[in-house]
């Protein structure tokens, strides 16, 4: 006869309920292992899915996930001179904050380079990716905007033409992709007034100097397009992603590149560990010293209800005490008492954090390693919480019917 | 043991004392008690609170030893002043059986599966056990009740559950601590004549402690305990050695 059983189906409202509880407390939990995985996810997104074997970015930076990183446009025609090299491209990533319907809205803004990225490896679930070379973007559905849906920005207008899912930045931003030259022109836009400013403060640095004096179409220059200066190139980008032929060494290729004094070089392996070691390490160790204390509150609560339930038999116990009842029939009513109470309170906590955690604003991603641990925790939780229990009922004399 | 020899008492007890407490807080609940009760043997014990009935009841069933003094169970030595001599927790579950003033019944177990669970903590495998529960309810006239919880049965329908959980694994020794106290009159001469059919016909010694003198007559020797000593009861009733009358069956008289 299971003891433990008979008592649940007799006080079943106040276990279901305890469950309950217990389950609320254990998604908690579970949600905090999946907030971290899903904070790597995010940010590890667009290093992911590119397709780069290596970043080449600003010397001494981190890339453009991690700080601000500005390389001429043009390395991408050095890069691909290099031997092994049969792709490089530009990449432009920025945030820009707008309002929408009187709300903030941030946009991790990504600038793919066209021709040569169209956005095909984005994960699309409505629309298509880029197939013009200016105005159009992909934007993730976070963002909230709808297919076919216009944005101005700066002094131009985008027209949404794909939408995808879980596509955000490590800050939780929903991602924009545009054309690289679309995503410069986001990014360095400037009031008419500001540029007009520009140009007559470079106009007259210009004049000052003795290359403006000698040369005065160099003067005439200043005061017109950046773009018409060769000194000033085009507009910088972000970094230069870089694709190599199969069976080519990346190390050696990227010792290669390294050795130019304006660059360094990350490969896709180490701009996944920065963005993890550098970017959400400090928020890692926060979730993960907050996910032990919630498993300490939920094992003293347990421990707290498996007592209380122990208290509330304990005259039964000095009863089965009396009749002889060996000391594995008690251990084992409070045992699987606790054991019952975390295994409904897990399965409430699985069920629970599969319907809840979808609703989350940013991605919250359980994996199955995670619920394994969460089932190993649990089990240890609820063996410890019914110690105090056990203690208790061991130590409960059988005369205790008497009184 | 219920098959052993029948001149072996079914408990014997040789100058039992129990002292609590020690030098000037000493109080002795129990002195030089000696006692020997054969099977089939019904004996009350008398006396006012304090006296010492409840001591020398816990000391019998092995659940208080006493300071001082010898017990011996169906011929086998299990005390020997606070030594216990046996797996206390081990014989109790197998020899004796015990029924207290409330019917302590276990609220969560119906009345059969109070009965059985006595059975199962003795060993008896499941199927079984729950075979002579129901023999033992309808021994006691509550088979009908059987798949009652406690809170549905009456008081009277409660203690007869709890002599059929004592009578569960053949004790040789029945100890009940006032066992009518909360009963009417009626049903708690129900419960003392249940005693007396028990032991007459299970063969079991019962030793009840009461303060009801009105079914003193069912009892086959009546003692009483004060300041700690045991003496036989000097009462005007004189209790009953007749047989029990076949006719007179308790267990399909009560009614509740």
């Amino acid at each position: 006869m299971n003891l433990a059983v008979h008592d649940i189906r007799h006080n079943l409202g106040r276990f279901v309920l305890t469950s309950f509880g217990i389950g609320l407390l254990l998604m908690i939990v579970l949600g905090m292992s999946g907030i971290y995985r899903g904070m790597i996810d995010e940010a590890l997104v667009v290093v992911n899915r590119i397709d780069a074997d290596l970043w080449v970015v600003q010397r001494n930076t981190r890339g453009p996930f991690a700080e601000i990183s500005r390389v001429p446009a043009n390395l991408e025609d050095r890069i691909r001179a290099v031997p092994g090299v049969i792709s490089a491209r530009s990449f432009v990533a920025h945030t820009i904050q707008r309002e929408r319907r009187g709300k903030p809205l941030r946009i991790s803004v990504q600038g793919l380079a066209w021709p040569e990225d169209k956005g095909e490896w984005l994960p699309l679930v409505a629309g298509r990716s880029l197939a013009q070379a200016h105005f159009e973007i992909v934007a993730d559905r976070s963002l909230g905007f709808a297919l076919g849906e216009s944005l101005a920005l700066g002094k131009d207008t985008y027209t949404v033409v794909g939408l995808t899912r879980g596509m955000v930045s490590s800050g939780g931003d929903g991602l924009a992709f545009f054309t690289v030259r679309d995503a410069q022109a986001v990014q360095f836009d400037l009031p008419g007034e500001a540029i007009r400013l520009e140009r007559a403060a470079r106009r007259a640095r210009a004049g000052e100097m003795d290359v403006g004096r000698v040369t005065p179409l160099l003067l005439d220059r200043a005061s017109g397009l950046a773009a018409g200066i060769p000194a000033f190139g085009p507009p910088m980008v972000s970094a230069v992603l870089v694709k190599l032929a199969p069976g080519v060494e990346s190390a050696r290729v990227a010792a290669t590149i390294s050795g130019w004094p304006d660059v360094s070089v990350h490969t896709a392996d180490g701009q996944r560990q920065l963005l993890v070691m550098g970017l959400i390490d400090k928020a890692r160790r926060q979730i993960g010293l907050f996910r032990v204390l919630l498993v300490f509150i939920s094992t003293i609560i347990m421990a707290l209800i498996i007592y209380t339930l122990t208290l509330d038999k304990i005259h039964d116990i000095a009863l089965l005490k009396l009749m002889g009842a060996r000391n594995g029939v008690i251990v084992g009513l409070i045992l699987q008492q606790a054991v019952l109470l975390g295994a409904i309170g897990y399965g409430i906590a699985v069920l629970l954090g599969d319907w809840v955690f979808p609703k989350f604003p940013r991605s919250v991603v359980v994996s199955p390693a995670d619920y394994w641990a969460l089932a190993a925790v649990v089990a240890g939780i609820s063996i410890v919480s019914s110690l105090l229990g056990i203690g208790k009922a061991m130590r409960v004399e059988p005369n205790k019917v008497l009184s | 043991m219920n098959d052993r020899a029948d001149n072996t008492p079914a408990i014997e007890a040789e100058g039992l004392t129990k002292i609590y407490g020690t030098g000037n807080t000493e109080v002795v609940a129990m002195r030089d008690v000696s006692l020997r009760i054969q099977r089939g043997e019904v004996v009350a014990l008398l006396g006012p609170s304090g006296a010492g009935k409840s001591t020398l009841l816990t000391a019998l069933g092995l659940i208080n030893p006493p300071t001082v003094g010898r017990i011996t169970i169906g011929g086998v030595p299990v005390m020997d002043g606070a030594k216990s001599l046996v797996d206390a927790r081990a014989f109790r579950r197998q020899h004796l059986g015990f029924v207290f003033q409330k019917a302590n019944l276990i609220p969560f177990l119906n009345a059969l599966q109070n009965v059985q669970v006595a059975l199962e903590i003795a060993d008896v495998p499941p199927r079984q056990a729950r075979h002579r529960a129901l023999e033992l309810l309808d021994y006691l006239g509550v088979a009908d009740r059987a798949h009652a919880l406690p809170d549905a049965l009456s008081g009277g329908q409660q203690q007869r559950v709890a002599v059929a959980r004592a009578l569960s694994n053949h004790p040789s020794l029945i100890l009940a601590d006032e066992p009518t106290a909360a009963l009417d009159s009626q049903r708690g001469r129900q419960v003392m004549e249940l005693f007396r059919k028990v032991a007459h016909e299970q063969g079991a010694a019962v030793i009840v402690v009461t303060h009801d003198q009105r079914a003193l007559d069912v009892f086959d020797r009546i003692f009483e305990m004060e300041d700690g000593r045991l003496r036989p009861a000097q009462l005007p009733v004189q209790p009953s050695a007749k047989p029990l009358d076949a006719k007179h069956d308790p267990a399909t008289s009560i009614k509740d």
